[in-house]
């Protein structure tokens, strides 16, 4: 393994049993992430970047899910031959999370500050005393103001903004080497997001970590990301550094991507996104035989229709999904 | 695409061994009520000097009494006063409750509010209590007792519609429907009755299950339908005296108690999990 | 938190007054009349209004009402209409006995529903929670005062483990409670029941929250995720309906008490409603109010204790 790739998800397949039947949410997910790099993950809602992101903290709710095929590559070892222990060990400490809802996403019972220092202890062994000191250093970090006040408050006491910040701090506190974010502006105000974004990118740079960031939003990736993989029910269709995205996307759901996005720096909603697009993403349950996009694609043609197109590198660091581009 | 989804729960139900036990058990009962007279043995009330405390034999499976009354006959027609009260009175608590809270819930004014507070005020009293109350003031009988426990039970509909119908009446098509000036009882029949009627199916059978247990309560304590008619809790009242010479004659009845109050329960029970698919999947 | 509180208490008042009022309309619309009760058939109608006149039956019934409150505010509920006896003494004997029927069965419930509910919770689908699932089905079934003969019936009756009827001497604590087990066992199986349904799904509802998948992403262990984070707050609902449960365990009492032969409220109401002793009948009714009234406001404050959003809210 070259040495400067940190997580390198290969052939991953998580499904779920549920009552309407079998839903491939990860349908063989193949994804790289570089040590102190961002990769984007985007895609319409439903298509399964939360869960390939839970996959890879190994936190898929078992029953009804399962992950049943794959390789995830962390410093050598495969996270799904892991012991449960040895597990916890990474998770947290070494990989952590951030989730799409702020207002929901910590427990409403325990003070933030102890949240945060519950992982503190846990992982790096030291007093409860430190570990809140630590905390509260943390919330600072984050640009929380009166850190030493906000620690002790409890997480209804404040707004979605600063419990976003109180995430971001519990995911740092441990020097992670991994940071997934999963949505992590959605839920907020526009301008709140811009703050948030900031202080992520801010925060990657002075730890050294990585990121994996799940969005919606194409306008986010610009600011964030160097490499993107692009998402479509279950797959991934292109993946490629920025610059090459937004200079020239290549597959055609890339392309409407891309053309939804507004002039300005405004923020789409995502009912947006799916209008210029025309057409619905296809239920989970029963996907069309060939490209998956194909009901919805301007450019299909018959071999379309027949098989799944491979994933492809068209060129290097270029990976593509598409019959358009051929097959070398 | 509600029918998707209506077989859909249909299929959820029927997995569910639990609610189909219960299924089946009330339709056995409704039958055994409804056709007492041909499935009972015995006259319940027929007395007879010469198998006065049988226990329980071949002859009289569930023993008789002092009199020489057949227990099972008497169980079987008890089975009548029990469902009957059970579920017309949950009927009528149903009717006066739901249209109750669906209207506070409308209104939001004086009346609407006063309502509300009144439903918090019968809450206080243990359903028992309650029911007694209302007893004392009309008298016993029938038709009484299903009144009673009818009004008994009417606060927790009117709760349970007061609180969907709020959340549902915050919802679009409600507000686009108001725009184009339906009236409000078309409103409450077309948008709301239909969107609460789910949970009110839910609650009705586990209430239904309650209003059951009540009765017998009631009756245990004297105060339900009178003597002679065979009911089943006050067969129970009867028969506790003899526990220790004639067990059969309280422990048959309160068993019947038992598994009606259970099979509307297991109902119930399995409805919550179709309607609540958050609960069941897996 | 002390606003909280404050008009948690203030809101018992009118609930009080409200509920206290409608036992007096109640017990005065009740037909018969309580002189006439009281005197039996052969009363002549001079000593009729004369006792009416004595009991105040012959003021207006605004001024009866007020005369009611007034009393109950005194503590004065009246006397017996059959036996004289002040009823405020009446109940002063039983109402110990309800008390720690009741009480000892709602802490035996809280003792094994809540455990049980987490239990069947965290082994959802397999068959230790298929089992609980259908017994506590049955316990939420079962009429208190049956399953308080069965238990008479085999621990007494046949096993003889146990006393049959009566509370116990006096002063005998040992007596007492050991007349307390099989009421309270009647009872608090029951309450374990619907406890433990409670607790279950109560349970099965936080551990899909998103918090819990936080803590989980912290690495924490199963057990600290699972009782430090969720089952604090699956403890929330359940502590909010406990106030509930006491209600119905309330009314349950009564048929144990009959049952058991116990002294006790749900004894004294049934005696008084036969003896159509409206006096007592009435005064039975606003103690059981009251205790439902203000078991609700403890439980209440209990909850704006243990929950923060309350508490700095
Ligand atoms: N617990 C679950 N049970 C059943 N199906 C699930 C579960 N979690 C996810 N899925 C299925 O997996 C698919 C992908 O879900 P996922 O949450 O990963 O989407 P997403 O791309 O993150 O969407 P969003 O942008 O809305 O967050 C969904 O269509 C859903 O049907
Ligand atoms: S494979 Fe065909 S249908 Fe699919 S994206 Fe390419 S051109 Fe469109
Ligand atoms: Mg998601």
């Amino acid at each position: 393994m070259k040495n400067d790739i940190l997580l390198e998800v290969r052939d991953l397949h998580t499904h779920f049993y549920t009552d309407e039947g079998l839903v491939k949410a990860a349908d063989g997910i193949d994804i790289t992430i570089k040590k102190g790099k961002t990769l984007g993950l985007v895609g319409e809602s439903g298509c399964g970047k939360s869960v390939t992101a839970l996959s890879i903290m190994r936190l898929i709710q078992e029953p009804p899910g399962k992950i049943v095929k794959g390789e995830i590559l962390f410093d050598d070892q495969n996270l799904l031959k892991l012991s449960e222990a040895k597990m916890r060990h990474i998770r947290g400490n070494r990989i952590s999370m951030i989730f799409q809802e702020p207002m929901t996403s910590l427990n409403p019972l325990l003070r933030c500050g102890n949240q945060i220092a519950e992982a503190i202890s846990l992982h790096q062994g030291v007093s409860n005393r430190d570990a809140r000191a630590k905390a509260v250093e943390m919330l600072q970090k984050v640009g929380i103001p009166d850190p030493e006040g906000r620690a002790r408050e409890y997480p209804h006491q404040m707004s979605g903004g600063m419990r976003q910040r109180v995430m971001i701090a519990m995911a740092l506190s441990c020097n992670p080497e991994l940071m997934i974010a999963d949505e992590p502006t959605t839920a907020l105000d526009v301008s709140i997001q811009a703050q948030i974004l900031a202080l992520m990118n801010q925060l990657k740079e002075e730890f050294g970590a990585s990121i994996l960031l799940i969005t919606h939003d194409l306008g986010v990736i610009a600011d964030m990301a160097q490499s993107v993989a692009v998402m479509y029910a279950g797959k991934i269709v292109e993946y490629v550094d920025v610059v090459r995205l937004f200079d020239n996307p290549m597959h055609p759901y890339s392309v409407g991507l891309m053309e939804s996005i507004p002039k300005m720096d405004e923020v789409v909603p995502e009912d947006k996104i799916l209008r210029t697009i025309p057409g619905v993403v296809p239920s989970l349950y029963n996907l069309p035989s060939g490209c998956y996009f194909q009901e919805r694609c301007n450019e299909a043609f018959d071999a379309c229709g027949k098989k799944v197109p491979p994933l492809i590198e068209i060129e290097p660091g270029h990976l593509l999904r598409c019959w358009k581009y051929g097959q070398q | 695409m509600l029918n998707d989804l209506r077989r859909k729960q249909l299929r959820v139900f029927l997995r569910n061994r639990i609610a189909v036990v219960g299924f089946f058990l009330t339709l056995l009962l409704i039958l055994i009520a409804f056709f007492a007279g041909y499935v009972a043995p015995y006259d319940p009330n027929e007395q007879n000097v010469y198998s006065r405390l049988t226990s329980p034999d071949l002859k009289h499976w569930f023993g008789t009494d002092s009199y020489g009354r057949d227990t099972l006959s008497r169980v079987i027609h008890g089975s009548r006063i029990s469902l009957a009260v059970g579920v017309c009175s949950i009927i009528f608590g149903m009717v006066i409750g739901s249209l109750a809270g669906m209207f506070a819930a409308f209104d939001r004014g004086k009346i609407g509010n006063l309502i509300m507070r009144a439903v918090d005020v019968m809450m206080c009293f243990p359903a028992e209590i309650f029911a007694i109350l209302f007893l004392v003031m009309i008298g016993q009988g029938m038709d009484k007792l299903i009144f009673a426990i009818g009004v008994v039970m009417a606060p927790r509909f009117a709760r349970l519609s007061y609180g969907t119908t709020l959340s549902i009446r915050e919802r679009e098509y409600i507000e686009a429907a108001r725009a184009l000036g339906a009236k409000r009882p078309r409103i409450v029949l077309k948008h709301i009755f239909p969107n609460i009627l789910g949970e009110i199916l839910v609650m009705c059978s586990l209430w239904t299950a309650t209003a059951i247990r009540v009765e017998a309560n009631l009756s245990f304590l004297g105060m339900g339908v009178p003597p002679p008619t065979a009911t089943w809790g006050n067969m129970v009242r009867t028969g506790v005296s003899q526990l220790t010479n004639a067990p059969w004659l309280s422990i048959f009845p309160g068993l019947a108690i038992m598994v009606a109050v259970l099979a509307f329960n297991l109902i119930g029970d399995g409805l919550r999990d179709v309607m609540d698919p958050k609960l069941q999947q897996g | 938190m002390i606003k909280y509180s404050i008009r948690r208490i203030l809101l018992t008042i009118p609930l009080l007054l409200v509920v206290l009022s409608m036992v007096f309309v109640f017990v005065r619309l009740a037909p018969g009349d309580p002189a006439m009760a009281m005197l039996g058939q052969y009363a002549t109608q001079e000593g009729l209004d004369a006792l009416r006149k004595q009991m105040g039956l012959d003021a207006p019934m605004w001024l009866q009402y007020l005369r009611f409150l007034g009393d109950l505010l005194r503590g004065d509920l009246g006397v017996s209409m059959l036996n004289g006896v002040p009823v405020v003494d009446q109940l002063r004997v039983v109402l110990p006995y309800t008390l720690e029927l009741t009480v000892s069965a709602m802490v035996l419930g809280v003792l094994l529903g809540v455990p049980m509910g987490v239990y069947t919770a965290l082994r959802r689908n397999r068959s230790a929670d298929y089992s609980g699932r259908v017994v506590s089905l049955v316990g939420i079934s079962i009429p208190s005062f049956f399953l308080g003969i069965l238990l008479l019936y085999v621990f007494s009756v046949r096993m003889d483990l146990f006393p049959v009827l009566g509370a116990g001497r006096d002063g005998d604590l040992g007596d007492r409670l050991y007349h307390l087990v099989l009421p309270t066992l009647s009872l608090g199986l029951i309450m374990t029941s619907y406890i433990m349904r409670m607790t279950r799904s109560s349970m099965l509802n936080v551990l899909n929250e998103d918090f819990v998948r936080t803590a989980k992403s912290k690495g924490l262990q199963e057990r600290i995720v699972v009782y430090k984070h969720a089952f604090m707050n699956a403890l929330i609902p359940v502590v909010s309906v406990l106030g509930i449960y006491f209600i119905i365990n309330l009314g349950s009492s009564i048929m144990t008490e009959i049952v058991f032969s116990r002294p006790g409220l749900g004894k004294l109401m049934v005696l008084a409603m036969k003896q159509r002793d409206y006096v007592v009948l009435q005064s039975v009714m606003v103690i059981y109010a009251t205790l439902a009234i203000f078991i609700n406001l403890f439980v209440d404050l209990i909850y704006g204790l243990i929950d923060p959003r309350i508490k700095y809210g």
